[in-house]
């Protein structure tokens, strides 16, 4: 049995907001079983007295002194913007219509 | 004359600066000329920042005219991994979704780079946001192996590897996350090295990894390594993973020339099956140059490696697919569909559909399955506590020895396009670069000959405990004279002719 369906990899790329062709679902979702299937491999392997691991460089609430340093400008912070309005990024719109 | 300044080690450039025998601008220029000439074959460069480089070195040149006390480096040319930010300067990261992107700030390695005086020729080409072994996921086409042009030049920074190779500069930057400094620096018969996590400053690193990301000095020497990543490396408050503490000395150590008493371990799991003959000669071949040298070699067995490989393509494509969600195109990046009646989230996904190439929507999809509630325990967290269990080898094996070593990849370069249709054939080139980054500890892969069955370039990989990254440059300048010496010249000098344009 696969181990992940093309109905999930659609659900998936919805999650992740990358629109995908039919096709590429296929094409992927084949893949993903492989690769699934390679990856599994870590399951059981450590047993539950085994911590995780997150950062191999183990460091906590590192902090910085807060004090005011000099920033990006408007200006620059707008330099890579696809759309703007006066000092703001112009973005689609985010409701409805109505 | 040009030919032969090119062909120099930045160590000898960065004699000829002090002793005004060259100049900066001259040098800049000389690397341009060998650019103009064998780029169009080895498409090692994305972008070329001509009138930025001169105007850096002219500054260089001024200073030292004045007297005024300048980094050894200043002046010496080289070549940026297009995955760190340089104030307007295009930064693609080798993908379609940052194309025109220039940023507005400086990243920190290239704020040290800037202050030394290196001057910054361009922007290499890469796989897109990292990820690969070949370069060949780019949005702007492949790098050529300048060792053979039909072949991969490794990946993900081949085109850093790819411009040392070729004579293009003498210094490169590369970021490692699961071997791409070290894999393109073994398969084209140049250095990289990965320094410990947090050595050096990931600020204005482009994000693939957080966890593993790493920037790294490479060059065509362990000295010119060293030498770079002195200028790099250093505590930086912008990156909260950044390491408080001093710069060991690399350069020290890589003229030492002196191992003798090390104990040295051979890596059982990092060998035999699946590596390749020639490449396997080569490495015995070194270790009896290390013994030679005074060496002793003990074998090391590190059970948990054999989980690496996957506990890696867990952990970082679930990294991925949280990092890259800020290519949404609201505030940089290109912007696809806007056409006034699509919502911002249907512009989101036909911006990230058309953005992103293949290998980079397999990860973020995979990373997204991987964090989802009903898999996490099973994937994320398991791959994260055989990550525990790989430290915890590294910690057992660097109780009884100095340093770890095996070969830096199972083959010499492969042919382009030969693993483009088959990911899992893909990964396996990583197998022997990858726990490092688990662990956080450092990685150098240097030169170690050519394998008698195809004449290319076999990398030898040191491993050393975190914070010691010194160690590896000691046992690596010590190697790579132990080897010159035999061979009679380094092994970059016997790289073939390019057809110059």
């Amino acid at each position: 049995m696969a181990a992940i369906s093309r109905e999930e990899v659609a659900h998936l790329a919805r999650l992740a907001r990358i629109e995908m062709t039919d096709a590429e679902l296929d094409h992927l979702a084949s893949e993903m079983d492989l690769i699934l299937e390679s990856v599994s491999r870590v399951q059981g392997v450590a047993g539950a007295d085994i911590p995780p691991t997150s950062h191999a460089i183990a460091m906590q609430n590192v902090m910085r002194p807060d004090v005011v340093v000099p920033s990006l400008t408007p200006e620059e912070a707008l330099s890579g913007a696809p759309a703007r309005e006066e000092d703001r990024f112009k973005v689609p719109q985010i409701l409805g219509e109505e | 004359m040009s030919e032969q300044i090119i062909h120099q080690t930045a160590a000898q450039m960065s004699a000829d600066l002090a002793s005004g025998s060259v100049t900066a601008v001259e040098l800049a220029n000389a690397h341009f000329d060998r650019i103009a000439a064998v780029d169009g074959d080895v498409h090692a460069f994305l972008h070329i920042d001509r009138e930025g480089a001169l105007a850096q070195a002219s500054a260089v040149d001024a200073s030292r005219k004045a007297g005024e006390k300048v980094h050894p480096l200043a002046g010496v040319p080289l070549a940026l991994k297009d995955v760190l930010t340089q104030k307007g300067v295009p930064t693609t990261c080798g993908s379609k979704m940052l194309e025109g992107w220039r940023p507005p700030y400086d990243s920190t390695v290239v704020t040290n780079l800037k202050k030394a005086g290196v001057v910054i020729l361009g922007k290499t080409n890469m796989d897109e946001f990292a990820m690969g072994s070949s370069t060949e996921n780019s949005a702007y086409g492949p790098t050529h192996n300048p060792w053979d042009l039909s072949r991969i030049p490794g990946g993900s920074g081949g085109g850093s590897s790819a411009a040392l190779a070729a004579f293009e500069a003498p210094l490169a930057i590369g970021t490692d996350t699961g071997g791409s400094i070290r894999q393109p620096a073994a398969v084209t018969g140049t250095v990289g090295v990965k320094p410990t996590y947090g050595a050096v400053s990931r600020y204005g690193l482009v994000a693939f990894s957080s966890s593993l990301d790493q920037a790294g000095p490479c060059a065509r020497t362990v000295l010119d390594t060293a030498m770079l990543h002195e200028v790099i490396a250093g505590y930086d408050p912008k990156d909260s993973t950044s390491i408080n503490a001093p710069v060991g000395k690399m350069v020290e150590a890589a003229k030492k020339l002196d191992i003798k008493g090390m104990k040295i371990g051979v890596v059982k799991e990092l060998s035999g099956d699946g590596y390749q003959a020639g490449v396997l000669t080569r490495f015995n071949e070194a270790l009896e140059a290390l013994v030679a040298a005074g060496a002793e070699i003990v074998e090391v067995s590190t059970p948990s490696f054999e989980y690496a490989l996957a506990a890696y393509y867990l952990i970082a494509p679930s990294e991925t697919s949280s990092n890259l969600a800020r290519f949404d195109s609201m505030r940089y990046g290109i912007r696809i569909g806007d056409d006034g009646s699509r919502s911002a989230e249907e512009v989101m996904n036909m911006t990230r559909e058309v953005g992103f190439g293949k290998e980079v929507k397999r990860r973020i999809i995979l990373g997204t399955y991987a964090l989802s509630s009903g898999y996490y325990d099973a994937y994320y967290g398991s791959a994260q506590k055989v990550r525990t269990l790989i430290k915890r080898d590294y910690e057992a094996a660097f109780a009884k020895v100095d340093v770890l070593v095996s070969p830096t990849c199972p083959t010499t370069a492969f042919k382009i396009g030969e693993k483009s249709d088959d990911p899992l054939a893909m990964y396996l080139n990583d197998v022997a670069t990858i726990p490092i980054n688990l662990a956080g500890i450092g990685g150098m892969s240097l030169p170690c000959g050519l394998a008698p069955e195809d004449g290319l370039p076999v990398g030898f990989q040191i491993m050393s405990p975190a914070l010691k990254d010194e160690l590896m440059y000691q046992v690596g300048g010590t190697l790579e004279a132990a080897l010159q010496s035999k061979w009679g010249k380094p092994l970059y000098a016997s790289a073939p002719e390019l057809a110059v344009k």
